[in-house]
């Protein structure tokens, strides 16, 4: 066998056993009870009484996160120690890759579910195609426009404009990802503190996108009247800019940590799989807000 | 290294190898293939004749809902991925899968989700009643309690196949040994490297159906709501997106298990391996634009019914091409009938029962007599169970040396396949009658003129039944008492896992990597 085979196969490290799988399957599992049991106990649905769900709930996100805590703890001090290969390190990546393909796929469904109500449901509600006797029997009133901002049952609201907060969300988002680049470039060059001042200026736009976030979604709740219940234009307003919001927050907490992990002087130039994966999730969730920005906001 | 594992409880609650995850989950989804069964035997009681006999109403729905699901994502999938972590990393020369953590957590998740799954057939109002297809409004205004368990369940399922295709998917592209070039890999591996690509396309698209759903039941969202501007045929487009794709999830690794071990017993190469790879790539690539074949009677568009009615006609031509591999595979080979032959040869025929009558169903015209009849059902159970079952189960008698070290008894599992083989079709053969002639699915009583094709089935179904409990009897006899195998039991038998190890295949596997010629 060659040099080059022994240097990139040799070293194959088959991690110890972990109890930390384990432990996640339990706490989704109580997330998932809980979960299910919180909500109907919420929104009194259906007789669901007691109160045990939201603490089921809690109990799971604890253990959800203290077994991502320890099951990282335990593969950075094993990647500190060495035991990791080129190999390994490939397979990060590519392992990285297809979670956030899919991802991709998962925003994709509710992108598909925005451009079927446009393009077809609102159109045939108003009877076109051999739709005449749907219009004309269940909504004779309804007219068909995008925002809808009048459902078939009459429910109105109003529409979120684009340019306002959502065009100066887009250019943070768009800095962001020019100041990660400078830092994941200064991470290669060796620059520690630009890395570090870059990172962090990073998670710092990411976070000021949350509370701008937040001041538009209180401004449609409160003075817009634009609701998750506001018809179809207000289920995907929400679900999409929702689901975009939470991933901004799981992107600016992993910023977050890998700022301390910078400080810590876990990265070198040749070893930052952390990073890069990171990185590689904050561009994804750059790229969705685009998307989202030009078929939620503008068209 | 020394052969030595973990003993103990931890050996299975921690464990990081392959071999134990597969065999986990093949243990697994045997025990949910006999609780989706037991579920099987209770529609066919109900049906054994026309009135109401055993169960209420919608109680039948439960049981038709649960072992639909129960089968797809708890039987079929994952016996499929314990094949795929005993059987990859030893056929492309791995130590183990890439990410042997993540492949625990992969499996640990399903027995919680199936045990939340399953706990809602004790809740009020019952389990799921609305078909393994969960439609909106049927799952979303008209659902019992339990649906939110439902849904929050499949997000788990989601989750770990999710991970199981990552896994999958980076161990082929990344720990191969050095000259296990892509296209030198065995068809098993090709097929599975297919499979986790349509999963990880295609789950998170269901995980975005539940999602809506479940904000559709309690959060006030319209998605499904024809009144707020959305429309519940929406529900069926994304579905299908993700349904049609996980048909192929189910069949494609069988393909792979039929292509191997009719090469083996014909002793030949396989025919046409490159053509077999890509007919395997061009299925899975049609099957994302073709959904809409299961919607031709929702209303569409006439040009929507026959892009959809065409591009599904387009798949029979790959699929052809790979049952006509297997067939030339076979001709003027060396040919001798052990049980996974035997398996593998009935899963060639009966596949293709099952893809004619597929074709039939493609054609939207002759689909509105079709849709929803018990035709649908037989079409959909000759794919499943004399297809991927039958794939599954000759993977089980023809790997089984591999994995134990232990051989099967030949003249009970000849018996196995005879007494399966005729039930299967006792079974399903008489559902094609039934629907022709106009029976609707997921209905607890019918029309006295199906009386004697429902009997016929329901008889097939309890030997069927049957066959299955004599099969776990005859795999627990070979590991506690069966003869042991020798470190090459099949003859023609080719690949890294038979020509580079032993008989049962050691703990630890190539920790450092065979090289391949
Ligand atoms: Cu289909």
């Amino acid at each position: 066998m060659s040099t080059e085979n022994q240097e990139k196969y040799e070293k194959y490290y088959v991690p110890e056993q972990s109890p930390w799988p384990i432990i996640g399957a339990i706490g989704l599992f109580l997330l998932a009870y809980g979960g299910a049991n919180f909500i109907q106990q919420t929104t009194g649905k259906y007789n669901n009484d007691g109160s045990m769900g939201w603490i089921i709930f809690s109990v799971g996100l604890a253990v959800i996160i203290y077994m991502m805590w320890s099951w990282w703890r335990d593969t950075i001090r094993e990647s500190m120690n060495g035991l990791y290969s080129a190999q390994m390190d490939r397979s990060f990546r590519q392992g990285m890759l297809w979670f956030i393909s899919s991802e991709v796929m998962f925003f994709a469904a509710f992108f598909g579910a925005l451009l079927y109500a446009r393009q077809l449901i609102v159109p045939w509600l108003g009877g076109e195609g051999n739709n005449a006797m749907t219009h004309a029997l269940l909504y004779p009133d309804f007219i068909p426009q995008w925002p809808l901002t009048t459902t078939p049952a009459g429910e109105t609201t109003t529409a979120m404009g684009a340019f306002g907060l959502p065009a100066i969300n887009t250019a943070i988002l768009l800095t962001s990802s020019w100041t990660l680049t400078i830092a994941h470039h200064a991470l290669k060059d060796g620059n520690r503190s630009a890395l570090l001042n870059y990172t962090a200026i990073t998670a710092l736009l990411g976070i000021i996108f949350l509370g701008l976030q937040a001041y538009e979604y209180y401004e449609a709740y409160h003075h817009m009247g634009l609701t998750l219940g506001s018809g179809i234009y207000g289920s995907t307003f929400f679900m999409l800019t929702g689901f975009h919001g939470f991933h901004v927050t799981i992107g600016t907490i992993f910023l977050i940590v890998m700022s301390v992990r910078c400080a810590s002087g876990h990265f070198t130039k040749e070893n930052h799989f952390a990073y890069e994966a990171g990185a590689w999730y904050w561009h994804f969730v750059d790229v969705v807000w685009l998307f989202l920005f030009i078929f939620v906001y503008i068209v | 290294m020394a052969d030595h594992h973990p003993t103990g409880i931890k050996r299975w609650l921690f464990t990081t190898n392959h071999k134990d995850i597969g065999s986990m989950y093949l243990w697994f989804s045997f025990i949910m293939f006999l609780i989706g069964g037991a579920m099987a035997m209770v529609i066919r009681a109900e049906l054994y004749q026309p009135g109401l006999q055993f169960v209420e109403p919608n109680f039948f729905n439960s049981m038709t809902t649960m072992h639909g699901l129960i089968m797809v994502f708890g039987a079929v999938m994952p016996s499929m991925v314990g094949l795929a972590n005993w059987l990859i990393p030893m056929q492309i020369g791995a130590p183990d899968m890439a990410l042997p953590r993540m492949n625990n957590w992969s499996f640990w998740i399903l027995p919680f989700a199936f045990t939340l799954l399953l706990s809602s057939l004790f809740m009020d109002g019952g389990a799921p009643n609305f078909g393994w297809t969960f439609y909106a409004p049927l799952s979303t205004t008209y659902g019992p309690p339990s649906t939110d368990f439902f849904i929050l369940g499949v997000h788990m399922m989601g989750i770990s196949s999710i991970m199981g295709a990552i896994n999958v998917i980076v161990t082929v592209f990344n720990m191969r040994a050095p000259g296990m070039t892509l296209m030198k890999m065995p068809l098993f591996v090709w097929t599975w490297v297919i499979t986790a690509f349509l999963l990880i396309m295609v789950m998170p698209v269901l995980a975005g159906a539940v999602t809506m759903m479940l904000t559709d039941r309690h959060f006030g969202t319209d998605f499904f709501n024809a009144a707020g501007g959305g429309d519940p045929v929406m529900f069926q487009h994304i579905f299908w997106f993700f349904g049609h794709p996980e048909v192929y999830i189910m069949i494609l690794p069988a393909f792979g298990v039929a292509s191997e071990i009719i090469a083996a017993f014909a002793r030949k190469k396989l025919f046409g391996y490159s053509s077999m790879v890509y007919a395997t790539a061009s299925i899975a690539l049609l099957s994302f634009i073709v959904w809409a074949h299961h919607m031709f009677t929702v209303g569409m568009p006439i040009a929507g019914e026959l892009f959809f009615m065409i591009a599904t006609m387009l798949i029979a031509v790959p699929t052809g091409v790979k049952v006509f591999n297997w067939v030339a595979t076979m001709w003027q080979g060396s040919m001798t009938f052990e049980t996974p032959m035997l398996f593998s040869i009935a899963f060639v025929i009966l596949f293709t029962i099952g893809g004619f009558s597929g074709v039939m169903l493609a054609m939207a015209p002759v689909d509105f007599q079709y849709h929803d009849t018990y035709f649908v059902v037989a079409h959909f159970h000759y794919v499943l169970f004399p297809g991927a079952i039958f794939g599954t189960t000759a993977a089980v008698y023809y790997w089984l040396p591999k994995w134990t070290g232990k051989m099967y008894n030949e003249k009970l599992g000849k018996i196995h396949f005879w007494w399966s083989m005729i039930a299967v079709n006792l079974t399903f053969f008489p559902m094609h009658f039934s629907g022709l002639a106009g029976m609707p699915r997921r209905i607890p009583d019918y029309n006295m003129m199906f009386a004697a094709f429902n009997q016929l089935a329901s008889i097939g179904a309890f030997a069927l039944g049957l066959s299955q409990l004599f099969f776990l009897f005859i795999i627990i006899k070979a590991i506690r008492s069966g003869k042991k195998a020798e470190d090459k039991p099949w003859e023609g038998a080719t690949g890294l896992e038979w020509d580079a190890l032993p008989c049962p295949a050691p703990y630890h596997t190539f920790d450092t990597p065979p090289q391949v010629k």
